[in-house]
């Protein structure tokens, strides 16, 4: 991963959110594939990382994000008994219920971090669920906290 | 010497001797103000060197997984060594723990329990007297310590006002599992235990993230919290895992914060609250803001405390269909 944040939008004052999306290869990944094959439109916020299942998914990916300058996170999986590997989504489960409340005690903002079930067959709810996380990352604004920032060498 | 430090000495001595043991951990003398140094006895004569009071800090269950991890050019004839420990409640629990993440057999293992009335917490007692240094401590009747700065002065105060946090609110002070018990039980306190994460919860979010980010930018990134703790037995961790490379080399706040909520969070459901990582941290940071509030969302939301059975599965070992979704982000 980078050291540096690189350009950001809000420095020219047209900002829009970049929100990071984890989304698992079976359900979610087909979802916002549907959603494209279907022409539905939604934000083009996203950055989509397709993982094998949301199992996989180290919550610390989450901050790590959040460090290298996404505005928001939405991580998403299975609806919990339709896992492809049985049970990845409801460990998973566990653990982003942990991860978000930890990241809220500490004073980052709840709605940087999102998380939702959509299964393969829901492109619309996978759009619907876009515009949710992009007008609640939009509504408060450019992240800082959790930022990465290196001072430039004189 | 107390009669508990006595009866230790002559027990270590006793198991060395008939051969239950081939090692004893536990705690003897330390060059400093109110520390004591983790002490493995290998022979009887250096049982005498044992100590119990309330300077042992050291979560003394750190060194199990270490001791029983088979060396890379081990022959068939390598067998765990029999161990010894001296485990007061928070210790035990670690034990537990470790033994249900297979990181120590527990038929080698000889753990001799003992009550813990709690331990000093040597930076709230460094603070009482600076801005001199601490020069020495001293037990007095009644349980009271006599502080003694490097200027000359005393200050006479009860062990009560200088025992750790986790210590005050501890469940747990006796062994929750031993194969012998020394001196006698310490009843338990009935303190509301997560009084200080739910007053941190209520201030407002940016004065959490202020107080927060203020407490980690003092770390110098020494790993000490990492070396004093039980549950830290990965022989490689991520925070110097270079593929991917989680936390960058500087001390950019955020590097420091994302290694201790990475650290906070691989204490979930783990963390007995022994306040040995406190007890380690050379710069006084408060570890334990956010290990217990990972203890606390654990035992609200999945039930059960840390390290009591050896039965129950670890937190995020298991999940039920149940599972609380009200984190849960709707269209």
């Amino acid at each position: 991963m980078t050291e540096t944040t690189g350009h950001r939008d809000d420095e020219r004052g047209d900002w829009e959110p970049r929100i990071a999306a984890f989304l698992c290869n079976w359900c979610s990944y087909a979802g916002a594939d549907l959603a494209g094959v279907s022409r539905i439109q939604y934000p083009p916020n996203v950055r989509v990382i397709r993982v094998p299942c949301s199992g996989r998914i180290n919550p610390l990916f989450i901050v790590k994000a959040l460090q290298s300058g996404m505005d928001g996170v939405l991580v998403s999986g299975c609806h919990p008994g339709d896992c492809h590997y049985i049970s990845g989504n409801l460990y998973a489960r566990r653990k982003f219920a942990l991860m978000k409340s930890l990241l809220e005690y500490v004073g980052i903002e709840p709605d940087r971090v999102h998380f939702s079930w959509v299964s393969a067959a829901e492109g619309v709810r996978f759009a619907e669920l876009l515009h949710t996380v992009v007008e609640a990352v939009r509504e408060i604004g450019p992240a800082t906290k959790m930022v990465k920032r290196i001072e430039a060498v004189p | 010497m107390s009669e508990v430090e006595d009866r230790l000495r002559q027990r270590v001595t006793e198991l060395l001797d008939d051969g239950t043991v081939d090692l004893f951990i536990g705690y003897a003398e330390a060059d400093a103000p109110l520390k004591t140094a983790v002490h493995v006895v290998r022979s009887t004569t250096d049982a005498d060197a044992l100590v119990w009071d309330a300077r042992c800090a050291a979560n003394l269950a750190a060194l199990l997984p270490d001791l029983f991890r088979r060396p890379e050019n081990a022959g068939n004839e390598w067998a765990p060594p029999r161990v010894g420990i001296l485990a007061k409640g928070c210790v035990s629990r670690s034990i537990v723990g470790l033994i249900k993440a297979h990181q120590i057999p527990r038929d080698a293992l000889h753990v001799v329990g003992v009550g813990c009335r709690g331990v000093v917490d040597r930076h709230h007692a460094a603070r009482l007297v600076a801005p001199a240094q601490l020069a020495e401590a001293e037990f007095l009747e009644g349980d009271r310590l006599r502080l003694r700065a490097t200027d000359g002065t005393e200050r006479d105060v009860d062990l009560a006002d200088v025992l750790l946090e986790g210590c005050l609110v501890c469940r747990h002070p006796n062994a929750v599992l031993s194969d012998e018990s020394i001196g006698d039980p310490v009843p338990t306190s009935d303190r509301p235990r997560f009084a200080d994460v739910e007053s941190f919860a209520e201030r407002p979010i940016d004065e959490r993230w202020a107080a927060f980010r203020e407490e980690v930018s003092r770390c110098i990134r020494c790993y000490a919290c990492r070396e004093a703790c039980p549950n830290c037995y990965c022989t490689e961790c991520f925070a110097e895992e270079t593929a991917p490379r989680w936390i960058g080399v500087t001390t950019e706040p955020s590097d420091l914060m994302l290694f201790h909520l990475g650290r906070a969070f691989h204490q979930a459901g783990r963390c007995v609250d022994c306040g040995a990582c406190v007890s380690a941290c050379p710069q006084g940071i408060d570890l334990r803001l956010l290990t217990r509030k990972v203890n606390r969302d654990v035992e609200a939301l999945f039930g059960g405390e840390v390290g009591v059975s050896l039965d129950r599965p670890e937190p995020l070992q298991q999940f039920e269909m149940t599972d609380d979704e009200g984190f849960l982000t709707e269209p």
